[in-house]
């Protein structure tokens, strides 16, 4: 991790996809060994906002200011289907500069120390989504950006991803979690996106 | 990192798994070469006046045959947002790209060229200026090839699209490549060339802006 401690800061935001002003006059800050859990119903832009915390979307108005490097989960795995699981994680782990055997430790924290050489396409909805847990978690990365980390995981892994967010915020890291289910991660902010929006 | 990317792409696009099938294009492209002779007779001068720019046309169409496995199973399983998030310009990731397209799809057909030529008569001679010709006009072709399959990435029919687009905007290509076996000199291979690298320097700036648009 970086030696200064992450941030992460939105004044004003506002977010418009199409002709739609999802949410306006946000901001937020989350500081190192926090968790804010991002609350709200479907579309009301918690991954937009996700996706402009991370760099990936412009705002329609407003900045971000942040440090320390952040890794992103969302619905996309970015795993190649066709290799088997192992390989497809030691790809990221070349790119991030990450030793095989961390890659390991951390599909073992995620419960798929077992599946690393299934190919991802075998893997169930859950287990894909714990497999893109694997790879955001192995960046070691201090900024954790999660759009609905807990879709698809049966009751034992969500108590595994609330285990692994509490670590990482306790270790010095900071998670902003966007999920429309409930979150027990101990002190964790909450932040109604309904409250914003436009 | 764009060490373990270029590996990954090349991997991609040459062999193995769903989105294989390297060798479609060698196969088509040998096939219209072995195909030609039947189409138009066994009249050899014909042939080795014809063949040179029957093998452009063949490599022009085989450069299309991936285009669909380019950009756009990457840009579905969010592939380039994770290399944008660790500091990866999109245009570096294109330009990337672009090369592991020409050494997966130009290097195999160069190899292959000689059979073609064998089968369409062409003298030795004739090979070696069609494969300069080819080497100097591919990386054009990989570049158009990339910035086309970047620009209809998620549109409807888009594989189908690209393989439109690409044709016009490969003109100037096959007329210099194929133009320099008839007049045998080195300027149509210098033009080729010209032309190839004017593609590569601008392909990656389009690819990246087409990421980015499509981001939005």
């Amino acid at each position: 991790m970086n030696a200064s401690p992450p941030f992460l800061r939105a004044e004003n935001l506002a977010c418009r996809r199409g002709d739609r002003l999802l949410f306006a006059r946000l901001s937020l800050s989350v500081d190192a060994g926090e968790a804010l859990h991002l609350s709200g119903a479907n579309g009301i832009g918690k991954s937009s906002l996700i996706r402009i915390l991370a760099g990936l979307l412009r705002p329609f108005e407003g900045s971000v200011h942040k440090a320390g490097a952040m890794a992103l989960l969302d619905e996309r795995p970015a795993l190649d289907t066709h290799l088997p699981l192992g390989r497809a994680l030691a790809f990221w782990g070349r790119v991030d500069g990450i030793a095989p055997a961390r890659l390991d430790e951390v599909a073992q924290s995620v419960g798929l120390g077992d599946l690393l050489d299934v190919p991802v396409r075998f893997l169930s909805t859950g287990q894909r989504k714990r497999a893109a847990l694997a790879r955001a978690i192995a960046q070691d990365a201090p900024v954790w950006l999660l759009d609905e980390p807990l879709n698809g995981l049966d009751t034992a892994s969500v108590a595994t991803v609330e285990a692994l967010v509490a670590d990482h915020c306790a270790g010095g890291g900071l998670c902003l979690l966007a999920s429309h289910q409930p979150v027990a991660v101990p002190n964790l902010a909450r932040l109604e996106l309904s409250d914003f929006a436009a | 990192m764009i060490g373990a990317i270029l590996k990954r792409d090349i991997a991609l696009l040459l062999g193995g798994g769903r989105r294989g099938g390297a060798m479609l294009p060698i196969l088509f492209f040998l096939a219209v070469a072995m195909l030609y002779p039947f189409a138009v007779g066994p009249d050899a001068k014909l042939l080795a006046r014809t063949g040179g720019g029957v093998v452009w046309v063949a490599a022009l169409l085989a450069a299309i045959l991936p285009l669909d496995r380019l950009i756009e199973p990457d840009l579905e399983a969010g592939v380039f947002d994770q290399l944008a998030l660790r500091g990866m310009a999109d245009e570096v990731t294109c330009a990337i790209r672009i090369l592991a397209h020409w050494l997966s799809f130009a290097v195999p057909l160069m190899l292959a060229t000689p059979i073609a030529a064998v089968l369409l008569g062409l003298s030795g001679a004739q090979l070696m200026t069609l494969e300069l010709g080819l080497l100097a006009g591919t990386p054009g072709l990989a570049a158009l090839g990339v910035a086309v399959a970047a620009v209809t990435a998620g549109l409807r029919g888009g594989a189908a699209l690209a393989g439109l687009l690409i044709l016009p905007l490969a003109v100037p290509l096959l007329i210099f490549g194929a133009g320099s076996l008839s007049t045998g000199g080195e300027g149509g291979i210098a033009l080729t060339g010209a032309a190839s690298l004017v593609l590569v320097a601008l392909s990656p700036f389009a690819a990246g802006a087409a990421l980015r648009a499509a981001r939005e």
